[in-house]
């Protein structure tokens, strides 16, 4: 624990002193980046260079046919009309082969990840991790410990070259999120890159979580990683994602996949921490499935990007499964977050939470949905939302837009939604015991954010709070 | 009067569209304790939160030196770091932050309290007891829940840890039980033991300056400062009330 203590005092001195902690770039000479736009030929490119089965790459050809055919989204949310996908890179490599050393990792991209506190992250508390630069993921690894136990923890690419590990990914790969659901799930399915498939075998418990991160540093480039990770009955896992980007003029693209199946008794936390630049476009999907008795915790923080529309959706199929929700938001400047959460629940007995926190500053727009679909079969299912949205001017937004389908008249579902601001008693109350007005304000919005910060890995709490305070200080001139 | 901790000239001050005091002049010495009394809505509180700085309201006249600085323009952080102390009639509750963690973010940002994180959990442990605190408070949310008896006994836990110049208690006696009266007073008592520090105590209730030894008494009418007397002006207020302060202010002419 003292360890744990030591370094997370050394990472928020970082960000204490260093603004700039994830705006910086690195040149991209050397790289492998593909024509912009979209063609069948950069789609046969990726899959040759990833030398794919040819299932994979046939399912590429038909999400690519469904993507030209799909119109983009009319009247949902914020618009994306800024985003000119003509002007989007699907692929930019580094030419570098994956690495399981940091050693073997080059220089720039090493630096990257050492300045993103990954490395170290990973001797203290990790049980393996995965770091991602633009399309490749270039370093991998995990305990041999775990590894002993039968879990895997790869690339999909690699999955697809392994003999035994193949039939797996094809017989979960896309059946959650079906290339049909929206234009975006088809272009990710077409240009699909990195990510991670993690297995974790029955009754099999990691004592410490694993952990992606993603980072996109190319200009103009979009980011299509896959996640599937499968945690068979029994099993118990906490995985951790991380996502940062320099800032940028032209626009950049998130569009991943998050595929999660949780077997029965099983149990899956899915920590994410968003960052993205201001400029990116985060057009992300995630799902997952949850048996018997099993239990799906999502702990989620949205800081960054210009648009997101992020709506994690959880499937209850199972008896008495339990999905847990813990969100916050962030939107600053610039910024126009659409995000929320969809639950369905099928099963008899189940019951969801879902507790989300927005903050709104600077014209920042938050919208908050949730949609709560409880099926003809799940007797006695219960479902709670609640919503709290906190603004910090008269000129930024906070929307709630909830919606629920009960289908089942023994089930009960509740909704709370409050917004509120920051009061002048409040603050007048902490100045007048020595806080400045900065430290005041982050002091209030901090302690807004407690309920999600707690939830958070510890290095990401503490990264959680130095991000509001970064924000809260350029707030105040 | 050179020695004078606060000293208010000429103040005149309100809301955006209504003036509230209205020519205010108050000395307060070193140590000294000074009673505010004045019937309800007399602008006893708005005096209060005036010399702390409260952005509401505005000073539209006269000037307000503490501790040698003029503080007229000064906001209620920079007041504060000075060495006033304000205990609020309502405090507020701020969720998610925890009492302890600010207690101490408090004291460690002024360079005279800054101390060891053993030595200040002693000292906070140490006041808790003194005021019949459960330890278990620390750890809650900073008045979150707190009933009006315990957030005032954790407004006298702040004003013993911070130690303050001059303390203002704005009714900090109001709505108390017996018992919850009694830990106010003797802390009171000893951040007057203590800190020697001066005392501005705005109160209705004469039972909880019985034990003080008073220096001076202030009558405020309608926002105006009306007498200024000893500790036994403030018996004939209590048998006679406010009537004759009302009536003189009416015989000059303010409305």
């Amino acid at each position: 624990m003292a360890e744990a203590t030591e370094t997370t005092r050394k990472r928020s001195q970082v960000a204490d002193v260093d603004r700039s902690l994830y705006d910086f770039k690195y040149s991209e000479e050397g790289f492998e980046r593909y024509a912009d736009g979209l063609s069948t030929d950069i789609v046969r490119a990726i899959s040759e260079k990833k030398d794919e089965p040819q299932w994979m790459l046939d399912m590429r050809l038909k999400a690519l046919a469904i993507y030209e055919e799909m119109e983009m989204p009319a009247n949902w949310g914020p618009s994306i009309e800024m985003l000119d996908l003509n002007h989007i890179s699907a692929y930019v490599s580094p030419k570098t082969k994956q690495a399981s050393s940091w050693d073997e990792v080059p220089e720039d991209i090493k630096n990257t990840f050492e300045r993103l506190g990954i490395p170290e992250a990973e001797r203290e508390s990790l049980a393996g991790v995965g770091a991602q630069y633009d399309s490749e993921i270039v370093y991998h690894n995990m305990r041999a410990e775990v590894a002993d136990q039968g879990v895997i923890y790869t690339t999909i690419e690699d999955a697809l070259h392994d003999p035994e590990l193949e039939p797996i990914v094809h017989e979960y790969f896309g059946k959650l999120i079906p290339m049909r659901d929206h234009k975006f799930a088809a272009l990710h399915y077409a240009v699909w890159s990195g990510g991670s498939f993690v297995y974790v075998p029955e009754g099999v418990t990691l004592p410490y979580p694993l952990q992606s991160y993603f980072r996109l540093n190319a200009q103009g480039a979009g980011q299509f990683e896959h996640t599937l990770i499968i945690v068979e009955p029994g099993a118990d896992l906490h995985f951790i994602e991380g996502c940062s980007a320099p800032k940028y003029y032209e626009a950049n693209l998130h569009a991943g996949a998050v595929e999660l199946f949780v077997k029965d008794n099983a149990r899956l936390r899915y920590s994410t921490i968003e960052n993205w630049s201001k400029n990116m476009f985060n057009l992300n999907t995630k799902r997952a499935t949850v048996g018997a008795d099993a239990k799906m915790e999502w702990v989620s923080g949205s800081f960054g990007s210009h648009v997101s529309y992020l709506y994690p959706t959880t499937i209850m199929q199972g008896a008495r499964s339990t999905c847990e929700f813990t969100g916050i938001t962030f939107a600053g400047a610039t910024q126009d977050l659409d995000t929320g959460c969809k639950v369905i629940l099928n099963g008899p007995d189940t019951t969801a939470s879902v507790d989300t926190k927005s903050i709104s500053k600077d014209g920042g727009i938050n919208t908050f949905r949730s949609s709560i679909v409880v099926g003809r079969k799940a007797d006695r299912a219960r479902a709670t939302v609640s919503c709290a949205s906190l603004m910090l001017d008269d000129f930024s937004r906070s929307d709630t837009i909830p919606a629920m389908d009960v289908r089942n008249g023994s089930a009960s579902v509740g909704h709370e939604a409050t917004i509120g601001r920051i009061s002048d008693d409040t603050i007048l109350y902490l100045m007048s015991r020595g806080c400045s007005e900065a430290e005041a304000r982050t002091m209030v919005v901090n302690g807004f954010a407690d309920p999600v910060s707690k939830e958070l890995p510890m290095e990401y709490a503490i990264e959680m709070n130095n991000l509001i305070k970064l924000e809260m200080e350029g707030a105040i001139g | 009067m050179s020695d004078q901790l606060l000293t208010i000239s000429g103040l005149s001050a309100g809301t955006e569209d209504t003036p509230i005091l209205h020519d205010i002049n108050l000395s307060i010495g070193a140590g000294e304790t000074h009673v505010l009394m004045g019937p309800n809505g007399a602008g006893k509180s708005t005096l209060g939160h005036v010399i702390m700085g409260d952005p509401v309201f505005q000073v539209t006249g006269g000037s307000i030196m503490f501790d040698g600085q003029d503080v007229t323009d000064k906001g209620a952080d920079k007041r504060s770091l000075a060495g006033i102390f304000l205990s609020y009639q309502a405090p507020v509750e701020v969720p998610g932050v925890p009492l302890y963690s600010f207690l101490r973010t408090i004291c460690q940002m002024r360079p005279e309290l800054k101390t060891t994180a053993r030595k200040f959990r002693a000292r906070v442990g140490e006041i808790a007891d003194q005021l019949d605190i459960d330890q278990s408070f620390l750890t809650r949310e900073l008045n979150v829940g707190f009933s009006g008896g315990e957030k005032k006994k954790i407004e006298m836990l702040q004003l013993l840890l911070l130690r303050p110049k001059l303390a203002i208690l704005d009714e900090t006696d109001s709505g108390l039980d017996v018992d919850a009266l009694s830990i106010v007073s003797k802390a009171i008592e000893a951040y007057r033991a203590d800190c020697d520090g001066a005392l501005l105590m705005i109160t209705h209730n004469t039972r909880i300056l019985e034990r003080l030894s008073v220096d001076h008494t202030h009558v405020m009418v309608r926002g105006n400062l009306v007498a200024d007397g000893p500790a036994s002006l403030i018996d004939d207020i209590d048998s006679n009330g406010f009537a004759r302060f009302e009536n003189e202010l009416a015989q000059k002419g303010v409305e």
